[in-house]
């Protein structure tokens, strides 16, 4: 562990104790989405357009309403379209009626899989059967697949009602939904005196999150209006906003539980299955629960978004980069909002650049929409900043890690989009990889005449902070019941927990969180964006210093002495006038009952910005077949800045998991899609995530440069880890084969082209 | 309640088997695989679906010794059949190796597929209580997880190993 | 999906008259790893499976020599035996990379025979062993050799109210030696770009080809048994420069396609260097099987 100043002492944060509900998941108790089960509850399931683009002439449902154990039946006009307005979803703000259509389609069909009807029954095959009774017609469209055919002028307009905004003006007719620039400085006359200056444009395909549980949701629509809904989500506030807005029904009459959930990765922060279990319950009069197949993940669910970045760089005769300039183009799916924002700012921030410009495009296309994916846009974009890099040390002869530790940003530098970094951890990571044993050691030459390479890419994710609350309640016996409301999607429970015991002064294992649902915990912003452990942990951290300034009143009150008098020093109340009277917490607490009663309190807080985000870099080793172009990983160390890390072994989890799904996204990961918008590869089996027989262990350094922004020193540290796997990997691949590829997936059958190539000497 | 009229149906099956130990009786349609019987039927959701289609391992059960994806497997088949699903695991009171390992070495992060890994690793270190990681890592390719990138998994596993020596 | 019935079947004679009762509404269910997967997927309807397990010709595994696999035996079964590893190493190496164990505790050899995917990983080595099946149905038993029993993709010889009982390999020649191997992007749990599988037997000094047999999977409408390549190698000297000839022979017999698994000119390519690899495997084998 690399330690870039003296650290504040801590008791309870940077420890490992076993997460709370790790029994539960061990023993198969947890209950995620589709685990939930009620009294006379139904099963929806849900009629999808077989095709991309096409507008409905005609639904039937009758045949389907009139058989036999079929409860409902639904379709657009049952969900009427919302007029447009601002969906805000705390990290994103999406459009009111294009979530409406893109939920339960209207009048046309925008994306292969959209939901055009769904049905409720007494059992989920009986439910599939009454799918097949209902009749619908299509006036089958052509589909807007690529970005070239979706940015070319006469292109055929998806959504006629869309306004793209271009740089600020409005503009009709277009599938262009945002085009942003990012400016600062000169950057062509940079690049005229640059040294040295190369662009390259990078491909990068559409990936999906991979998350092994498929959508599930479950609601109950009560005669009283009453709207009860079990869901897995990241975001169970967001869901209650999109259902008030979408369903129009007031927001407190809504109560969203999260379960347990079964990965995310972003995608499941939007709204997908849960009006339609509402509409239906409303009508069946049942609580019906309706759960996606895999095969509805891949096709209608939000994967990352595929496009091209077309990156330029200069530098001068040693190595300091002059001036940097990127255009990225996103296909947003079938409705705007591909992460562009992101990428913008992301693209360069490893870097200090004097002069930039950044355009990014968001560009609707005839596929579902995408959602956020793990540092939403900023992977894609970093393949080609980083790959890039990569070629220009090649081309000007310098060391990777000397060119990075040369133009690193830090303190002060200005990130593209604006913001000054406060104190960072780039060069902290840039260091503890150069110090490692991987980056010491020596690539040893295979001996069965594979090729071997290493590389290395650095990432930058941002995240948020924003709104949290957390309620502790301090209960008789001297332990605490903690409640947040953001759903734990890899140990935040946890993590949360042990902030709020450093305070109290208690093991962590005496602090019982648990998630609440909408009705029992304050608002709450959804499980994304790095947020969780650093923005609600830092509400559990108010919580508990409200905790233990109200139990010192309460002591003072027992003592007969001033609440001035009380002081709480290592979990213990003390009596400064009295130095021999103390409380332990357990103490105290049990004495609650004399003093006034319960003390359960709750911290809330808006934090603004992550303070500063989190940098990464990644080392890797690859060995390449040259006769099948068939890649193994053979060693891999990542490194990040995570402030403080308050469980090491979630951190270290959460650096190993991006990395794995970095390196599929680089090797094997993509939508393989018909000319009609048909994705071939929608199973487990065709979309190649790694296996467990595809990774070696993944190495980690934690580096820790404590964020001026949290008590603790904290960051959010879940996104980045995604980041530099792609170029890291792509760097290595040239450093094996010694030719580049541009695009991922870098499969075999691309590599042994790019093989071919360099052999015939292109 | 609507009643569905007989001819709808495809008649059920009755089935007996061991599950978890106890002797076990249930109706089954015909179609329907033994996830969805041990899901919906006999409420034993601890085992999970992820693909539906043999390819992601989290709704893996053992039967007769053998693992299996029970959603490639059809509830009407189990008659006869020794099962065990993950509720199965644990000793009464108590936890099996594995899953006191996977809670030390944090090798569940969302948790969704940590009762496919915990029936197949069991299984393969009461077959070959020495694999080692490469073993391992083969044995459990059946199993996907998007979280953890398997590294905690498989020191987990190897931990077990070490503990039921 | 739509319900259909389940048969337990304890005899060929119950299955026969079963398949023959539903026509082509009704197959049989072996391990169940592909036939689960298609009808939830709808890509045609049952009203009948018919469960073979319990048949005692479909679970025989009998090594006396020859091997004989009754069509539901699993591949675990298959390849944890050591007799039959020693014996057939062409099978084994299908055997146990057919899925992960999950899928190997239930699907069969049979199994993948009959669902006749052009990139079946278990039929090429049955070729390559020169297995013949039997078939039986409502009008008696016949046999064929694997290579004449799939037809096209999903197609095979059975006809309506026919089943697959077993597959019957010879025993294997002195200085006989076979390998499979299939190329894939990860590791396991993929589907063959390109399989080849080859079989070789040795003169007296190991260093002549008697004869060989190679088959191509992934490249074709069918699984490809590659007469050319496998006639030129008789008589030959065996070596890696022999066996690069015999790989771009066996390109030439290849016929592949272009899909999200790989390219035409992938696929072409791969066939020469599996054929090469497993070539060379094999003759290793052979050698150590004097």
């Amino acid at each position: 562990m690399t330690t870039t100043e003296k650290p504040q002492e801590f008791n309870v944060v940077g420890t490992r104790p076993i997460r709370h509900d790790g029994v539960d998941k061990v023993l198969g108790r947890a209950l995620y989405g589709a685990d939930i089960r009620l009294a006379s509850m139904i099963y929806g399931a849900v009629l999808r357009s077989p095709h991309a683009h096409a507008k409905i002439t005609r639904i039937d449902t009758s045949k389907a309403e009139a058989m036999p154990g079929v409860f409902a039946v639904m379709s657009g006009k049952d969900m009427p379209l919302v007029a447009s307005g601002a969906l805000d979803l705390g990290e994103t703000v999406d459009d009111t009626a294009f979530t409406s259509d893109r939920i339960m389609a209207h009048s046309k069909v925008v994306y292969k899989g959209h939901p055009v009807a769904a049905v409720a029954a007494i059992d989920s095959n009986t439910g599939l059967e009454a799918l097949k009774l209902i009749e619908v017609e299509y006036e089958v469209l052509k589909p807007v697949i690529t970005l070239e055919d979706a940015m070319a002028p006469g292109a055929i307009v998806i959504h006629e009602g869309l306004i793209g905004s271009d740089l600020g003006e409005q503009v009709k007719n277009t599938n262009i939904a945002v085009h942003n620039r990012l400016e600062f400085g000169d950057p062509e006359a940079a690049f005229d005196q640059s040294k040295t200056v190369i662009e390259r444009t990078f491909i990068i395909s559409r990936a999906h999150q991979g998350y092994i549980e498929p959508h599930a949701s479950t609601a109950f629509w009560a005669p009283d209006g009453k709207i009860t809904v079990w869901t897995t989500t990241q975001a169970p506030f967001g869901v209650r906003k999109t259902i008030s807005a979408l369903l129009n029904q007031p927001l407190s009459n809504i109560k969203v539980t999260p379960t347990e959930i079964g990965g995310g990765f972003g995608g499941k922060i939007p709204v997908y299955l849960e009006p339609l279990a509402a509409v239906l319950s409303k009508k069946a009069g049942r609580p019906v629960k309706i759960q996606m197949d895999r095969r509805a993940v891949f096709e209608a669910s939000g994967p990352g978004p595929g496009g091209t970045v077309k990156v330029k760089m200069g530098v001068d005769d040693k190595g300091k980069i002059t001036a940097a300039t990127a255009d990225i183009r996103y296909g947003a799916g079938a409705y705007p909002g591909a992460s562009i924002g992101a990428a913008a700012s992301g693209i360069f921030a490893c870097y200090e650049v004097p002069n930039v410009r950044v355009d990014s495009y968001d560009i609707v296309i005839n596929m579902s929409k995408t959602a956020a994916y793990r540092a939403p846009g900023t992977p894609q974009a970093t393949f080609a900043s980083e790959t890039l890099v990569g070629e220009l040390c090649e081309i000007i002869g310098m060391d990777p890690m000397e060119f990075h530790l040369l133009n690193a940003s830090k303190e002060g530098t200005r990130r593209p989009d604006g913001p000054l970094f406060p104190r960072v951890g780039n060069e902290g990571c840039l260091l503890a990889i150069k110090g490692s044993d991987h980056f010491k050691s020596t690539l040893e030459p295979s001996a069965e005449g594979k090729l071997r390479g290493r590389g290395m890419a650095s990432g930058y994710w941002n995240g948020i902070g924003n709104k949290s609350s957390v309620t502790i309640n301090v209960n008789e016996d001297g332990l605490v019941s903690l409640i947040e409301g953001n759903p734990d999607i890899g140990g935040t429970r946890t993590t949360i927990a042990m902030q709020a015991a450093e305070i109290l002064g208690l093991p962590a294992e005496d602090v019982h969180p648990a998630v609440g649902d909408t009705d029992s915990i304050g608002y709450s912003d959804l499980t994304a964006g790095s947020r969780t452990t650093y923005a609600t942990g830092t509400a559990a951290i108010e919580a508990a210093r409200m905790v233990i300034d109200e139990m010192k009143k309460r002591v003072a009150m027992i003592w007969e002495t001033e609440y001035e008098n009380i002081e709480h020093i290592d979990g213990m109340f003390i009596s400064k006038v009295a130095p021999d009277q103390k409380f332990t917490f357990k103490e105290a607490a049990g004495k609650l009952g004399q003093t006034g009663g319960p003390v359960a309190l709750t911290g809330t807080v808006n934090v603004r910005g992550s303070g500063g985000g989190s940098f990464g870099t990644h080392l890797v080793d690859v060995e390449v077949d040259p006769d099948t172009g068939k890649v193994e990983i053979l060693r891999y160390t990542a490194a990040q800045d995570a402030g403080k890390a308050v469980h090491p072994s979630y951190v270290e989890g959460q650096f190993q998991g991006g990395a794995v799904q970095g390196i599929g996204w680089a090797l094997n990961e993509e939508y393989y899609t018909s000319e009609d918008g048909v994705m071939i590869n929608s199973t487990f089996l065709d979309y190649r995530m790694p296996t467990s027989l595809d990774v070696p262990m993944i190495d980690t350094i934690i580096v820790e440069v404590p964020n001026v922004n949290h008590p603790f020193g904290v960051r959010g540290i879940g996104e980045t880890s995604i980041v530099p796997p792609a170029p890291a990997v792509a760097n290595a691949l040239a450093d094996a084969i010694g030719a580049r590829l541009y695009q991922t997936p870098m499969n075999p059958g691309r590599i042994l082209e790019a093989l071919a190539a360099k052999q015939s000497g292109k | 309640m609507t009643q569905i009229p007989e001819q709808q149906f495809v008649h059920k099956v009755p089935v007996q088997c061991t599950l978890n130990g106890q002797s076990t009786e249930f109706l089954a349609a015909p179609y329907l695989s033994l996830l969805e019987i041990l899901r919906e039927t006999l409420g034993l959701t601890g085992t999970k679906e992820g693909c539906n289609d043999g390819n992601c391992g989290a709704c893996t059960v053992n039967v007769d010794g053998r693992i299996v994806d029970s959603c490639l497997m059809l509830g009407v088949e189990a008659q006869g059949k020794n099962i065990e699903t993950i509720e199965g695991v644990a000793p009464a009171g108590g936890l099996h190796p594995l899953q006191q390992a996977f809670l030390e070495e944090a090798a569940l992060q969302c948790g969704i597929c940590t009762p496919g890994f915990l029936v197949s690793a069991k299984a393969l270190l009461e077959a070959e209580p020495n694999a080692d990681e490469h073993r391992i890592r083969l044995w459990l390719a059946g199993n996907l997880c998007r979280c953890t990138g398997y590294d905690k998994i498989i020191r987990a596993v190897e931990k077990a190993r070490e503990e039921m020596k | 999906m739509h319900p259909y019935q389940y048969i337990p079947a304890t005899n060929i004679t119950e299955a026969v008259s079963a398949l023959a009762r539903y026509g082509n509404r009704a197959r049989i269910l072996a391990g169940g790893t592909d036939l689960l997967v298609q009808l939830r997927g709808e890509r045609y309807e049952l009203d009948a499976v018919v469960d073979a397990k319990a048949i005692p010709e479909l679970v025989e595994l009998t090594l006396d020599g020859g091997l004989t696999i009754g069509a539901a035996v699993p591949c675990y079964q298959v390849y944890e035996n050591l007799a039959i590893a020693a014996a057939f190493p062409g099978i084994i190496d299908a055997a146990s990379l057919i899925g992960g164990i999950q899928i190997q505790s239930r699907a069969s050899l049979g199994g993948n025979l009959c669902n006749s995917t052009p990139s079946a990983d278990g039929i090429c080595p049955l070729i390559v062993h020169s297995g013949v099946v039997t078939i039986t149905g409502v009008d008696g038993t016949r046999t064929m050799p694997v290579e004449e029993f799939s037809t096209g993709p999903g197609r095979n010889a059975l006809g309506n109210g026919e089943m697959l009982i077993s597959i019957n390999l010879p025993k294997p020649a002195a200085h006989f030696g076979a390998a499979y191997q299939r190329f894939i992007p990860r590791n396991e749990m993929d589907i063959a770009v390109v399989g080849v599988a080859s079989a070789i037997t040795l003169d007296a000094t190991g260093q002549k080809v008697e004869s060989a047999r190679i088959a191509l999977a992934s490249v074709g409408p069918t699984p490809i048994f590659a007469k050319q390549a496998s006639e030129f190698l008789a008589g030959q000297t065996a070596t890696e420069e022999t066996f690069a000839k015999a790989g771009a022979i066996a390109s030439t017999e290849a016929t592949p396609i272009s899909d999200m698994r790989g390219t035409i000119k992938q696929r072409h390519h791969l066939v020469e260097v599996l054929t090469r690899r497993t070539l060379v495997q094999a003759v290793r084998r052979a050698r150590g099987n004097a």
